[in-house]
């Protein structure tokens, strides 16, 4: 099955991405397909590459960026929400791309199920 | 087919679950997570409201959340069920569509 | 269930509001989210309950916010051939509202008609 999944918040505020990341890595273990992981509003704060957590905390950019190197999940952050706050091409970790917001509607035609994490 | 249901705010503090269970329709999923697995234990004011909403819904709460939190799955009132990640997947694929309650 | 036609899968998408504006930023970007739709030629549904029926509230005025006021544009769907808004009875009573109070044509329904219909979707998008 394929699965879409959209993150609506930021990598330390909120569990939302954590969850996210759990749930995508729990489908693909089971042999789903993740299709696409949209971030969203605060979301695309989980796209820097600027992202720099103490050791003794789990790195939320790293986990994501690894997923989509492993697995080649498809990583979309929204263009207009990423200009909001800042996160454009040259802030981006390696795995994750810019695009508009229709890659979302797309995600949620082309997708099985569409899975939304936020606040 | 039915809908799965995810509610992440406790409901001492936020509506998200009592309006969940509002528009929830007989035989659909629930799935407790994040801050809402509060919800899920035997001994909390709202454990009656939970087992009454349990006759027509099926209610589950995420396991790896309610650890995080030093919830007991022991604790969990009866008729809820305890799931994994790969518990939440299979609901996810179960149903017809998912229905995040933020 | 979806269904296929010449020009692809046609899906039943709802977005569905259930906060305030302007106190976060959930309302707008939902918004977003509905008018790219727009595009995508699916068969799309817009409800408002609970705190989301204030999104649709006459009268919002975010001048002194420096807000934009993006009300207008629920009344501008229409004209994205987005049409089938929703608003539920039971969170307008509740908060002292009736449709009178509202800057767009929507259909009220009940919790119970509103419940139905959700379950009748394919994707459903919420923040």
């Amino acid at each position: 099955m394929k699965f879409g999944i959209l993150v609506n918040e930021g990598p330390y505020n909120h569990q939302a991405s954590d969850s996210a990341y759990r749930f995508a890595k729990a489908a693909i273990d089971k042999g789903h397909q993740i299709f696409r992981v949209f971030f969203y509003y605060d979301g695309v704060l989980n796209a820097t590459k600027h992202s720099d957590p103490p050791s003794d905390d789990r790195n939320v950019v790293k986990n994501w960026q690894k997923l989509a190197e492993d697995h080649h999940v498809d990583l979309v952050v929204c263009v207009a929400a990423g200009m909001r706050r800042g996160i454009v091409e040259d802030s981006l970790a390696p795995g994750f791309r810019i695009s508009g917001l229709g890659q979302l509607i797309e995600a949620g035609i082309q997708a099985d199920r569409m899975v939304t994490f936020g606040d | 087919m039915s809908t799965l249901h995810t509610v992440n705010k406790s409901p001492f503090e936020r509506a998200n679950l009592q309006s969940c269970l509002g528009h929830a329709q007989d035989g659909d999923c629930v799935l407790l997570m994040e801050d809402a697995v509060v919800a899920a234990m035997a001994a909390t004011a709202l454990a009656p409201k939970l087992a009454d909403a349990a006759q027509s819904v099926k209610i589950f709460v995420l396991g790896p959340d309610l650890k995080a939190r030093g919830l007991d799955p022991a604790g969990v009132a009866d008729g809820i069920g305890v799931v994994d990640y790969d518990g939440f997947v299979d609901l996810a694929a179960e149903s017809s569509a998912v229905h995040a309650w933020l | 269930m979806e269904e296929e036609f010449e020009g692809g899968i046609v899906k039943k998408f709802m977005f569905v509001n259930r906060k305030a504006p302007y106190g976060t930023v959930y309302a707008l970007e939902v918004l977003e989210m509905v008018l790219i739709s727009a595009a995508f030629d699916q068969d799309v549904h817009v409800a408002f309950l609970d705190d989301g029926v204030y999104q649709i509230k006459k009268g919002q005025d975010t001048k002194d916010l420096g807000h934009k006021n993006f009300s207008p544009t629920y009344r501008a769907l229409e004209g994205y051939d987005i049409e089938k808004l929703f608003v539920e009875r039971e969170s307008l009573e509740e908060r002292g509202l009736s449709e009178a109070d509202l800057l767009v044509d929507v259909e009220v329904v009940s919790r119970a008609e509103m419940a139905k219909l959700m379950g009748e979707m394919d994707v459903v998008m919420t923040a």
